[in-house]
């Protein structure tokens, strides 16, 4: 494959994967509100078209024509680039991100992701890390004492359970040798007994993968975790003082986060895209995206269910939980997965 | 094609890098300081990665750019430090001459230093353009340094920086 066919195979991943990615982030709002309205008897937005399925077309509509306000006493410069750092950073992840095997289409050999690197999960977790920017920004440069108070608390939030998401990774990586998310799903194939997959979540990781979703639930500020945005404490945590688009982006920021996770889930602990594949090879081609979609989707739905049927925790519960129980238990869990390995 | 197009990455975050290190300087307000340092620890990755050190690219932006600044941007939001005070300027002899002096330093230095232990053989464009084998930079080179060859000097840090921890733990419960 030639320079020049490179280079325009890549864009068109990428503006489709941005472009689905966005598409999936805005229709997560209304399956969250759907899903929601109807855990509490209600019927949820059912207004803009049938089922309310212009509901997210309406919103956006909506918050690109609010007025625009910038607290007089904001910090100017950095109020305007918190918000771009955490959706560009949300955005980001996506380009490491498998989501099927290697294609062809015609002379065009190319795997379903944008690019394929051997530190896929690393440079992941980089970006994750300074993400904490923009919510640490937005609560500073707004010079409001209720997100302050919030950005501290999201900052304290994501440091400390950034350190239990991270080790709950490492028992995977022992059992798979490697950081590229390709080789990781590669190394989930086959079954046992021809029906039990042999997916990480299935090879002992079940710990790691009760580690990662609690942790993962509180990198992305969500109920049970949400203190950064507890309403009755905090008005609207560390995005209070913003209106508008710059309000909408970080919103879009946390729902593509909750897929970068729901993504990263599938792929570490769920076997990726893997699944039965049958039919012409138009079919072929297409059922382990579909594979990998349903996955995500449970992961997503599981996010609203939570979020229909938990409370929230108190702060102090969330430090101890954090830091006493679920750090100890994942290096625990390095510690027996290594022996495992070890003794094989 | 490929070292050139490595060469221009290379001036681009060089470029930034050593930007961002004058703007930490010049800087008054200790927050944008602090991001211009992150600006640094960013571009010094992207150098890491133009040469064939991807793991280290990686655990700079995660413990760097990550971690440790975040600590630095905490506190300084924590403190609400204000916009720093000047003194008055030193002597103008210092300021003509003391930059072109630390530059011939630093060079000679750096020449010399690389000469002695043979990093000038290092090069931009990573492990293909240098005489050593393939295995450079990726996870599995750095943890087999680490884990077999340098397994003392390794397993001694860490005890050190345990130390650390816990003495910087009984110092801050002194005060109850």
């Amino acid at each position: 494959m030639g320079i020049g066919t490179f280079i325009i195979v890549s864009i068109v991943k990428i503006v489709i994967a941005v472009f689905v990615l966005l598409t999936a982030v805005a229709y997560t709002t209304l399956l969250e509100r759907k899903v929601v309205a109807h855990m509490q008897n209600r019927w949820g937005p059912s207004r803009v078209g049938p089922f309310g399925i212009w509901q997210p077309l309406a919103d956006g509509l909506k918050f690109i024509f609010k007025e625009d306000v910038t607290p007089p006493f904001a910090n100017r410069p950095l109020y305007l680039l918190a918000p771009i750092i955490a959706l560009i950073t949300a955005l980001t992840s996506i380009a490491v991100i498998p989501i099927g095997p290697w294609i062809s289409l015609g002379s065009i050999h190319t795997p379903l992701q944008i690019t394929d690197v051997n530190i896929g999960l690393l440079i992941i977790l980089g970006i994750a890390s300074v993400g904490v920017y923009g919510g640490a920004l937005a609560g500073w440069s707004s010079n409001s004492k209720y997100s302050m108070l919030a950005s501290l608390r999201a900052s304290a939030q994501m440091m400390s359970y950034e350190i239990a998401l991270g080790l709950s990774l490492v028992g995977v990586l022992i059992l798979a040798g490697s950081f590229s998310l390709r080789d990781i799903v590669d190394a989930q194939s086959g079954t046992w007994l021809g029906f039990i997959p042999k997916w990480f979540l299935f090879q002992g990781q079940i710990v790691a993968f009760f580690i990662y979703i609690m942790a993962a639930y509180a990198e992305t500020n969500r109920i049970p975790f949400d203190l950064v945005e507890a309403e009755t404490e905090l008005v609207g945590g560390y995005h209070t003082e913003y209106s508008s688009m710059k309000f909408a982006m970080f919103f879009m920021a946390e729902y593509a986060n909750m897929f970068t996770v729901a993504c990263l889930a599938s792929v570490l602990f769920l076997g990726g895209w893997l699944g039965p594949v049958f039919g012409p090879p138009i079919v072929q081609s297409l059922l382990p995206v579909l594979w990998f979609a349903l996955r995500v989707f449970a992961f997503i739905f599981v996010y609203i269910w939570v979020r229909g049927t938990l409370p929230r925790f108190r702060y102090d519960q969330l430090m101890a939980f954090g830091w006493k129980f679920l750090l100890p238990l994942a290096i625990a869990n390095i510690v027996v997965t290594a022996f495992v390995v070890a003794l094989r | 094609m490929k070292i050139m197009l490595h060469l221009v990455l290379f001036f681009i975050f060089a470029a930034v890098c050593v930007g961002g290190a004058i703007n930490l300087l010049a800087q008054k307000h200790p927050i944008n300081s602090a991001l211009s340092l992150i600006v640094v620890m960013g571009s010094l990755a992207m150098i890491y990665l133009l040469l064939g050190a991807e793991f280290v690219a990686a655990i700079q932006v995660i413990v760097y750019a990550g971690a440790v600044m975040v600590l630095f941007v905490f506190v300084i939001m924590l403190l609400n430090a204000g916009v720093e005070e000047r003194t008055a300027q030193g002597s103008r002899v210092a300021t003509v001459l003391g930059i072109p002096g630390l530059i011939i330093g630093l060079s000679i230095g750096i020449w010399a230093v690389s000469r002695v232990t043979g990093l000038d053989k290092i090069q931009i464009g990573g492990p293909d353009v240098m005489d050593n084998t393939a295995a450079f930079g990726n996870p599995q080179a750095v943890g087999r340094l680490l884990f077999r060859d340098y397994l003392l000097p390794f397993e001694v840090t860490s005890i050190l920086i345990l130390i650390a921890i816990m003495g910087a733990v009984v110092l801050a419960r002194r005060e109850e």
